[in-house]
């Protein structure tokens, strides 16, 4: 979450060592990929991963030293690159060698519940250093970079894992790189919509699409139906959330369209159960759109659903009963 | 009366046809962002800075990227196998029964608000996904894709519902606080956050009910499924 940016106190695990590292990390596949001997879209998935990879390792450095302004024209021109790139199929999987069904399942007999441990290790390590290790610091240096505690934890648990992973298996964590690669090229385009979603997200708010959306859903408000009203609110929050991706999004513009003027200064409603449940009617709308990519679509790919609409599709009849609940709720309790 | 200016919609429209026809959808997302941009008349150049300094400020939704190398070296040992085969030693234990058990634990671990205590990567994939599978494949033998397809999607949607719906009880978390502060500004006072999470109860029994009910459902649908597909394999066989 956002804070107020103040002073910037060093830490171990800086944002940017983070970036650097997802950099290296796919500054490596990009290498196997090229050394991929069957591959079918070698050089052009190369190109992908390669322009996606070197925003990790070279964006930070290029504000630096070249300013904000350059590095921003050449990262939305390899933006621009990746959707082309993509959008016309010119990524795809390659060859892998990975265990047979066979082996694996001799060695899942051999090392056993072992193998969960490293698993489980990530979030139980994540959760205990963003509880009990999040301000542990020596002098003003802190370990993790206070304004982003989780992800220095997950990069953190992750190395743990690896290292306890490689102790009981063999495998070194070069090994489970190249393995990743698997992973990574059956997710493909969709590991980047979560940031392209992000970027459109952005236009939306320099174009003010928001203003545009609120107009049009105040053309049906009708000032002295407090059902019609609430029921407005509600299914504006899903469906201003389903365009955004984005409940945090749809929020402000909401609430402050219709809420605030028609339902808490015209109606007296009670403001903590309103924008509690205008949020949750928010939440409905995510769990129905693929704006939402990193929730609906990146694990789509992750399980390798044929699909990619399939983790929607099975979320709607909840989303839909939830969403007429809510509208039920804050009808009864705001006023 | 404000004048109702429709053009910004352009990137919207563009969305919904670009996903409904089942383009990629990176260059339907970037297709709009340009049209949008073009449409409130940014230039070249302020449009590629805006591309560029949104994916560049957003790269933190990268970071799964970090949990895929010691996920993929426990499935190159059998981590997905081994799930199955430990589910299998659990006599009582069945796909519903599976989920119901990670809905419940994860709501309630977001309610106290530990939300990296699981996530798609780091425990569907490796974990929830292959048990509820395991699961399925004990008492039904060997599934259809489309089935195993449907189970998996099941053990995501858990994840996300879950998640959702308890994290928004916990006190801190960043959505309670974004409408604390939009309420402050909006000169509304006397609310603590403590109330606006309290009101967010309510709608989390409601999606605990709703959703374990679906998955209550969902042995039957399974078996039901499972009975539609012999049949069908049966008088395929006959039909040749």
């Amino acid at each position: 979450m956002t804070h107020a940016p103040n002073i910037e106190p060093t830490a171990l695990l800086e944002i940017k060592t983070i970036f650097l590292i997802i950099g290296v990390l796919v500054a490596f596949l990009v290498y196997k990929t090229i050394s991929d001997p069957n591959h079918p879209k070698k050089i052009t998935t190369a190109l992908f991963w390669g322009l996606f990879g070197s925003i990790f390792l070279f964006g930070d450095a290029s504000i630096a030293m070249f300013g904000a302004q350059v590095t921003h024209t050449w990262v939305g021109l390899f933006v621009i690159g990746i959707a082309i790139l993509a959008g016309f199929g010119l990524v795809s999987m390659g060859s892998y060698q990975t265990t047979s069904q066979q082996e694996k399942e001799s060695y899942a007999n051999k090392y056993g519940n072992k193998l969960f441990v490293p698993a489980v290790l990530i979030p139980i390590v994540t959760v205990f250093c963003t509880i009990l290790l999040n301000d542990i610091h020596l002098g003003s240096i802190y370990l993790f970079d206070q304004q982003h505690i989780t992800l220095g934890a997950l990069t953190l648990a992750c190395a743990i894992a690896l290292v306890v992973g490689w102790k009981i298996t063999g495998g070194t964590p070069l090994l489970a790189m190249s393995e990743s690669r698997r992973l990574v090229d059956s997710i493909g385009w969709a590991a980047i919509l979560p940031q392209m979603l992000a970027m459109l997200g952005g236009v939306f708010i320099v174009a003010q699409t928001g203003d545009s959306i609120q107009s049009i859903v105040t053309l049906f408000v009708t000032p002295d139906n407090r059902f019609a009203l609430v029921a407005i609110y509600c299914i504006g929050m899903a469906l201003f959330t389903m365009i955004m991706g984005n409940a945090f999004a749809a929020f402000p513009v909401m609430t402050a369209g219709i809420a605030m003027p028609f339902l808490i200064q015209m109606h007296g409603a009670n403001p903590a159960a309103l924008v509690a449940i205008g949020m949750y009617s928010g939440y409905c709308g995510t769990l129905m759109t693929p704006m939402a990519a990193n929730f609906n679509i990146v694990p789509a790919a992750l399980l390798d659903l044929k699909d990619k609409y399939q983790v929607i599709k099975v979320q709607i009849p909840t989303a839909l009963i939830l969403l007429s609940f809510n509208i039920v709720l804050m009808y009864s309790v705001i006023f | 009366m404000t004048t109702l200016n429709l053009l910004p919609l352009i990137g919207v429209i563009i969305i919904v046809i670009g996903f409904a026809l089942r383009f990629n959808p990176l260059l339907v997302v970037t297709v709009a962002g340009i049209a949008t941009g073009f449409a409130v008349e940014l230039d070249w150049h302020t449009l590629l800075t805006t591309f560029g300094e949104k994916f560049m400020n957003s790269r933190q939704l990268a970071s799964f990227l970090l949990i895929l190398p010691i996920i993929a070296l426990l499935e190159r040992y059998g981590l997905q196998e081994r799930a199955k085969q430990w589910i299998a030693s659990i006599k009582s234990a069945t796909t519903t029964r599976i989920l119901i058990m990670y809905f419940v634990v994860r709501e309630c671990s977001a309610a106290l608000g530990l939300l990296s205590l699981a996530g798609q990567a780091q425990t569907v994939r490796p974990l929830l996904a292959p048990m509820a599978l395991g699961a399925a494949t004990n008492e039904h033998g060997e599934l259809p894709r489309w089935l195993k397809d449907k189970i998996s999607a099941h053990a995501a949607a858990c994840e996300n519902i879950a998640l959702f719906f308890g994290e928004d009880i916990f006190i801190a978390f960043g959505a309670v606080l974004l409408m604390d502060a939009f309420l402050k500004e909006n000169g509304i006072a006397g609310i603590e956050p403590l109330h606006i999470g309290l009101w967010a109860i309510p709608t989390a029994i409601a999606a605990l009910i709703v959703h374990c009910f679906r998955l209550a459902r969902l042995e039957a649908e399974i078996t039901h499924d499972i009975e539609t597909h012999h049949l069908n394999q049966v008088s395929q066989e006959v039909a040749s």
